[in-house]
């Protein structure tokens, strides 16, 4: 049976599992990064190249309570199970300060809640969920990225001003095209009573039948479209629409597809006219982000995307909470978090004290195609601060 | 719906009929001689897109360019596939059923990694087909010409392939391999050549499947999965092995899909059903019913029995009392030596080796293959989490109800599956599984949807890391022990006689269906214990509980381990966390890097890691004597 062996070989390997290496107090400082690394690869590889920029930049610069800082970063498989685990890891074994990260609504939610129970702080990087902020908020969350309702609450002006009654609404059937479409249909009849919402199509993420889809909507005779998908789903119903006449005549109004990581392989088909929120990378001449452009292309020989700006910026957050802070301390550094402001490529950004969201803002404008590819025209820069609830309707939504 | 949207949607589905086909007729095929359940057909689907582009975007975006990167991006997977069976399945036809399903899993990972590797991470958006981009119109509605030739791309591609089955030498190889292959191979045919040919068409069906959605769909990392869940359906849906029942299923599937998103959503006394939400399960669904009716496919036939390829079943052994006493013992003393996040690690490990238990004790000793596993964990773990947060029960009362509330669904579930048998029956609880999955994750009101539930932690006595891992080990444990108890009792024995021969164990007056029915409420009710336990662990319990990918997880579990064995899945399921754990943390490259490991291991033990290293130590004792 080699029951002995067995029994010695196991243990061998158990012992190997536990081998502790104790953190020294004077080593860099230490953040603890997840994300779905592998399921979201388009949005998250220049992500993870913005925050390897920022880290860089910041240790140039002495690094911080003159310690240098150090991303230590895992692959939560986007899977919430996974997430906590991971997170469970950086903090029991790597020693890490606090967490940064998440892509996916479920992962950034899970961490929040398991950031509350461990009283540790998350910066949520990228998760547009409004919950986490708002019903599901908690003290020790903030997020940085402009979310769902604001980014809907940035494209409602020019949707009303068209004065379209008729709108068909096509998302991806999860959390965020869920909330997407709520938040649109809530804020456009609140500014356009009587407009009429006359096809819903749900389809599921990443699997949508966009012939069908565009068919579907077609039948309804819509004067005008709101669309919340991304990514592959977005090109098959570009290119389906396009083929079946559905967007002659028609407004379509589209979150996210402004993002180069989502227009970009659209090339040539990219659609004329649309309205969207997105990321004008090469038209953008402020100095913050002139800086952060030229840093980014002299270190990756290659262009930023949105993910980029969001990996660079949560660094950015991070570092200037501990800077604040002056200290590690949870306490100090949530309380740091709060009313933090600091500079981000997108221009200054602060963390309300009221809901622990960033004002980040977003791009907005229209879709035009230049030499067989996308790209943003007419665009304007909305602040985040505009596109926010009032604080007595945060208040109600937030529990504590 | 008009008249003419009804029209228009009939053929959208129809377009999609004909991709959903070629893939699930390659599928078919090699399941039909191969007796394999092969998981990378997704992946060579994905593949065939990708080397579509590639080619198109090399020989230029002419009709001729176009279709030659078609037909050489088909052949180019058909030697992928060619290649997978030479290099790693062709080592392990003799290993117990269902082995190779784990050595396809592997490749599933690599493919993805060398796919991200090759081809990048954004997605790649082909162009549409030189010449038929354009979109005629049908009574006033437009429809897209490529849509129309794809439409007939399915009864062609129908066609050629009953001319190669019927009427050529190699067809009427094929077909006798997929009625008697022990046979076929009795009578001198080289079966390594006729299986890698059978891999090469397949895989070239394939691959031809992808190339040809090139114009409708852009070359992304996730086609893999989502195709081959589908894939499967459609196969189980026309009855195995039937290229016809594929194409009539491919069909089935294809339209009902359309026309829910067509009939979008409906007013019915005042309750609004949104149609277009169900796309995600209406597959699902027809599966069931399909196999409720018609136990073997719409055009399956009864499977001729299949002599077993493998070796005769080693009886199973239960493990020394003082082996186990001494692991107990290293478990305890493990919070006291190890850092926190090995307790919390562990913690992991002893839900997923309670999972992979019981899925053992259905799959292996009971003899009845389930793909749908997570779904018992997965409602296990809301119905733990529902209980606590939406009824108010105690933590404590609502781990201890959960099990039950699982084990009430699969007595419903499985009251279903044991009248079937083999992969209809295994296609069957994924059916259930998927079902309830997309129920999960759309009951926003109840389930909390896609995002799940948040705020499940355990009692304050339980809060700590070390506190709850014993509490872990425990009910895991004794939930183990219950397992594996029950296997050596009468029930046990009855159980593993139906699985030998079910005749003879009808003859001697077993009950066997309802042994079986009740095999699956236990085994139900256990792998829900894991999920609540696993639920409280988290603070969290979101729909991938209930996905397919944990499902996958199990079976990987089980299969590394060693099904022959009693102790394999939980070795597994200790392997397997850790593994990924480790692995993940270490490289980028972290799937490709555990596919390897898991084709190295499969290469190695053919009989799973424990399996392997039994016939290793009887092989040593052997020696000695």
């Amino acid at each position: 049976m080699l029951t002995r062996n067995r029994l010695l070989a196991g243990a061998a390997a158990l012992v190997a599992l536990s081998s502790v290496a104790p953190a020294s107090a004077q080593g860099p400082i230490k953040i603890g990064e997840l994300n779905s690394y592998k399921i979201f690869a388009a949005f998250l590889e220049p992500y993870k190249k913005g925050w390897e920029l920022a880290v860089e930049e910041v240790n140039a610069a002495g690094g911080v309570l003159g310690r240098k800082i150090e991303i230590v970063s895992r692959d939560d498989n986007g899977n919430p199970a996974d997430a906590v685990r991971a997170a469970e890891e950086l903090l029991s074994r790597e020693n890490v300060s606090f967490l940064i990260g998440t892509f996916p609504s479920n992962v950034g939610l899970a961490v929040a809640d398991f950031a509350k129970q461990r009283k540790t702080l998350f910066i949520a990087a990228e998760p547009l969920t409004d919950k986490i902020v708002w019903d599901a908020g908690n003290a020790y969350t903030f997020r940085l990225r402009t979310s769902t309702y604001m980014q809907t609450a940035m494209l409602i002006p020019d949707a009303a001003k068209l004065a379209k009654k008729r709108w068909a609404i096509v998302y991806p059937n999860y959390e965020y095209g869920q909330s997407a479409t709520a938040a649109f249909k809530k804020l456009l009849t609140a500014k356009q009573p009587g407009v009429e919402f006359v096809a819903e199509q749900a389809p599921p993420l990443g699997k949508i039948d966009a012939g069908a889809v565009a068919q579907a909507l077609a039948d309804a005779k819509p004067d005008a479209i709101f669309s919340s998908l991304f990514g592959p789903d977005l090109a098959k119903f570009v290119r389906e629409g396009q083929q079946r006449g559905l967007f002659k005549g028609v407004e379509v109004f589209n979150l996210l597809a402004g993002e180069p990581e989502y227009l970009d392989p659209l090339k040539e088909e990219s659609p004329d006219g649309w309205y969207v929120t997105g990321y004008p990378w090469s038209e953008i001449k402020t100095p913050e982000h002139a800086k952060f452009l030229a840093a980014y292309q002299a270190k990756f020989k290659d262009y930023p995307r949105l993910g980029s700006i969001v990996g660079y910026s949560t660094v950015m957050s991070a570092v200037a909470a501990i800077k604040k802070a002056g200290s590690l301390d949870q306490e100090k550094l949530v309380a740091a978090m709060k009313g933090l402001q600091h500079s981000t490529p997108f221009g200054d950004i602060t963390y309300r004290a009221l809901d622990h969201q960033s004002t980040m803002g977003a791009y907005v404008g229209r879709i035009g195609v230049k030499d067989g590819k996308g790209y943003m025209k007419e665009w304007r820069f909305v602040d985040g601060k505009d596109a926010l609830p009032t604080d007595d309707e945060v208040k109600k939504m937030r529990p504590n | 719906m008009t008249f003419a949207s009804i029209l228009i949607q009939l053929l959208n589905g129809l377009a999609a009929a004909s991709s959903l086909f070629l893939v699930s007729a390659g599928l078919s095929l090699i399941f039909g001689v191969t007796r394999i359940v092969n998981f990378a057909h997704g992946s060579l689907y994905m593949l065939g897109l990708y080397a579509a582009y590639s080619l198109i975007e090399l020989l230029g975006r002419t009709p001729l360019g176009f279709w030659s990167a078609v037909v050489l991006a088909s052949i180019a997977v058909g030697l992928v596939g060619a290649a997978i069976e030479v290099v790693v399945l062709r080592r392990i036809y003799r290993a117990p059923e269902l082995f190779q399903l784990l050595a396809t899993f592997a490749v599933v990972l690599v493919i993805k990694d060398a796919a991200l590797f090759a081809w990048g991470a954004e997605d790649l958006v082909g162009p549409r087909a030189p010449g038929l981009g354009e979109a005629v119109q049908i009574m006033g509605k437009r429809i897209p010409v490529y849509d129309l030739l794809l439409i007939a791309a399915g009864p062609l591609v129908l066609g050629i392939m009953w001319l190669l089955l019927a009427r050529t030498r190699w067809g009427a190889l094929v077909r006798a391999a997929t009625q008697d292959r022990e046979m076929v191979g009795a009578l001198g045919v080289d079966q390594a050549k006729l299986f890698t040919s059978v891999f090469f068409v397949g895989a070239l069906l394939a691959g031809l499947g992808g190339a040809l959605q090139i114009p409708r769909e852009p070359a992304n990392l996730d086609l893999d999965l989502s195709v081959i869940a589908d894939a499967f359906v459609v196969t189980v849906v026309g009855g195995l092995g039937s290229l016809g029942g594929a194409f009539l299923a491919a069909i089935l599937i294809g339209v009902a899909k359309a026309f829910c998103i067509g009939i979008g959503t409906v007013h019915v006394f005042g309750f609004e059903i949104i149609f277009s939400k169900l796309v995600m399960v209406v597959e699902f669904v027809i599966m069931g019913v399909v196999l409720v009716l018609r136990p073997y496919g719409l055009l399956g036939k009864k499977p001729a029995l299949q002599r077993a390829i493998g070796d005769i079943l080693p009886p199973l052994t239960s493990p020394r009392w003082q082996v186990a006493v001494a692991w107990i013992v290293l478990f305890l003393l493990i919070p006291l030596f190890a850092d926190r996040y090995v307790v919390v690690l562990m913690t992991d490990i002893a839900c997923f080796a309670l999972f992979a238990a019981s899925l053992h004790f259905i799959m292996g000793p009971a003899g009845m293959v389930s793909f749908g596993h997570a779904a018992y964990f997965g409602l296990g773990a809301y119905a733990a989490a529902l209980l606590f947060k939406r009824a108010g029960l105690p933590m404590e009362a609502a781990l201890l109800l959960a099990p039950f509330c699982a084990g009430l669904f699969a007595l419903v579930y499985g009251w279903f599956c044991v009248r079937l048998s083999g992969v209809y029956l295994a296609m069957l609880t994924l059916a259930f599984a998927q079902i309830s999955w997309s129920v999960v994750f759309q009951w926003d009101a109840l389930t909390g949807g896609s995002n799940g539930l948040v705020g499940i932690w355990p009692s304050a006595w339980l809060a700590g890391k070390s506190a709850y891992y014993y509490m872990t080990l425990a009910l895991c444990g004794a939930g183990i022990a219950l397992l594996w108890r029950v296997l050596f009792s009468p029930f046990g024995y009855a159980l593993r006689a139906g699985r030998d021969s079910p005749l003879r164990a009808e003859a001697i007056g077993i009950d066997l269906r309802s042994f079986q029915w009740a095999a699956f409420a236990l085994v139900g009710g256990l792998a829900g214990l894991a999920g609540a336990v696993f639920a409280f662990s988290k603070g969290s319990i979101s729909p991938s509980a209930v996905s397919i990918a944990q499902s996958t997880d199990g079976l990987v579990m089980v299969l590394l381990g060693g099904v022959e064995t009693l102790t394999g899945p939980v070795v597994g399921a200790a392997i397997f966390t850790w593994l990924r754990d480790e692995v993940a943390r270490r490289t980028e490259f972290w799937r490709a890097v555990l596919g390897l490991t898991i084709l190295a291991i499969v290469l190695l033990f053919p009989q799973g890691l424990v399996g392997g290293l039994k016939a290793l130590a009887n092989r040593w004792r052997e020696a000695r004597a």
